[in-house]
């Protein structure tokens, strides 16, 4: 019997590679082999972006989030372990054991691990009740019976996933209040304008937004979280916490397994890891872009890797040279992005084609790099028309709203 | 209820009813339509559900608004006069009948 494709995790990039390889199979392209798919949690594949978005307040239904119908994956042929936790690769026997003492040979393993979400430690008050953590379906279910309209809602960390749980949160009436550590939310990921932006936002919307703040401890009573005590000696109350600091490649099965790991599963341009029959996509992978070791935590990220996953086992020569693109909801305001900003050394602002609307444009000297656009998705999908052309034009014409974007691009 | 009819380069026919309000880039993942992909869940900003209306429906897919209509100048086959973001194509009754093409990246 021929060896299977096992998939290891069930996310974006999970089902990116199985949707891709069966479409090649379909055209008699690649081998055809069985696909074995793992994950942890309880359901496959499914849009994890409307968790922080609009999960809750769709009525939880989950099915509506899947990226395809639970029974495709059994009509295509596929093999589902769902609930379970693969625990050891062996790679010399090209073999694996998952959490329910199975032994699975595989031909080509796919790391698809993730990320997972930072927390507090215990002597901060992150094990307390009433302290989330945001990245899975399971996490949303467990916060949602909390979110009750006039409750404090503390959050740490403003970044995207904080900042949308915040927006989030107002809607349902809930008190927010938002720490920082930073110099400024949105500070990893975006220029001062851009933070700026949604400061304002989240303020208007009656957000309590601390800067520059560190959580000293969470504070307790009988195990339950009552509020945080600061750095800077303030108290703030709170009946619940979302801590969202960042996450962290999950990389312990690729260690154990002996890959190179650097900040997460080192691959090359084809996604392969240091051993040629294992390879990763989405969060848990390191790739190199413009000479740099590279991690995207995002859709695109994790879709296109899957895909050219998918394209390099069944013998296509092509490499992964991605075009990042990324979005964020608050409130009534959608943030698009596109390109990757990484090494800016200034901004460019350009008012919105409509009121509202703003675009933060990011050069490397005179290079075009990447774009925020905020409540204009003209000037998101005309920056990555330009972008992606390789034009870039001056910082001025930009600027300057009497120009029409569509007239840079016809050069 | 819509009866959509997805037609691939290759020669292939896809029928499915759709429900009405279901977008048709749902619907073309949930019927294992090769090619269309939808990684950005229908939000327009990945232009991955690229399709051709069969020209004699085009007119009744309605107007293309104006983020559409420059996500499409981004999609991997070139746009054509009559192409369409799937995500953006709502079932109704007025589409029953309606053919899709799908380019082939």
């Amino acid at each position: 019997m021929q060896k299977p494709i096992v998939i290891v995790g069930a996310g974006q990039a999970a089902a990116s590679f199985v949707s891709r390889h069966k479409a090649l199979a379909k055209k008699g392209i690649g081998n055809n082999e069985p696909l074995i798919l793992i994950g942890e949690e309880p359901v496959p594949p499914y849009h994890r972006p409307p968790l922080s978005k609009t999960y809750m307040s769709s009525d939880l239904k989950r099915d509506r989030l899947f990226i395809r119908p639970a029974a495709w994956y059994s009509e295509q042929g596929i093999t589902t372990h769902y609930n379970t936790r693969v625990d050891w690769i062996d790679p010399q026997l090209k073999q694996l054991k998952t959490s329910n003492g199975k032994t699975i040979d595989y031909v080509k393993l796919v790391l698809c691990t993730g990320s997972s979400p930072l927390s507090l430690p215990a002597s901060m008050g992150g094990n307390l009740s009433g302290v989330f953590t945001l990245r899975n379906i399971v996490d949303v279910e467990a916060m949602a019976p909390e979110f009750v309209s006039g409750r404090n809602l503390l959050i740490i960390g403003g970044g995207y996933i904080g900042l949308e749980t915040a927006a989030f949160a107002r809607q349902f009436g809930l008190e927010v209040t938002v720490i920082e550590m930073a110099e400024r939310i949105l500070q990893r990921v975006a220029a001062p304008q851009t933070s700026d932006f949604f400061r304002t936002l989240h303020q208007q919307h009656d957000v309590d937004v601390h800067e520059s703040t560190q959580l000293l401890r969470l504070t307790q009573k009988n195990g339950k979280v009552n509020g945080a005590e600061l750095a800077n000696g303030k108290k703030l109350e709170a009946d619940l916490v979302l801590v969202s600091i960042g996450g962290r490649p999950n990389t312990k099965l690729a260690d154990q397994a002996g890959l190179d790991c650097e900040n997460g599963i080192a691959v090359n341009q084809i996604c392969q890891t240091s051993n040629p029959d294992i390879f990763s996509a989405g969060d848990c992978a390191s790739f190199i872009r413009n000479g740099q070791r590279t991690r995207l935590e995002s859709v695109q990220n994790a879709a296109d890797q899957g895909h050219i996953v998918a394209r390099v086992i069944a013998g296509e020569a092509v490499s992964y040279d991605p075009f990042p693109w990324f979005w964020s909801d608050q409130y009534d305001c959608k943030l698009q992005i596109a390109g990757l900003n990484t090494g800016y050394t200034k901004t460019v602002i350009r008012p919105g084609s409509k009121p509202g609307g703003q675009s933060v444009w990011y050069y490397s000297e005179e290079k075009l790099l990447a774009v925020d656009t905020m409540n204009d998705a003209m000037a998101y999908a005309l920056g990555r028309k330009i972008i992606t052309t390789g034009l870039h034009p001056s910082p001025n014409q930009i600027a300057n709203p009497a120009i029409d974007l569509k007239t840079l691009l016809k050069k | 209820m819509a009866k959509i009819t997805w037609k691939t380069e290759d020669g292939k026919e896809i029928i499915a009813d759709v429900k009405d309000g279901l977008n048709l880039m749902e619907a073309a993942l949930a019927n294992d339509v090769p090619d269309v992909d939808g990684d950005c869940g229908g939000c327009l900003s990945c232009a991955t559900c690229h399709v051709f209306v069969e020209e004699a429906w085009f007119e009744k897919t309605g107007e293309i608004d104006d983020i559409e209509d420059t996500m499409l100048e981004m999609t991997d086959i070139e746009r054509r006069d009559n192409s369409r973001l799937s995500c953006q194509l709502i079932a109704s009754p007025e589409l029953d009948g309606l053919v899709l093409h799908v380019p082939n990246p």
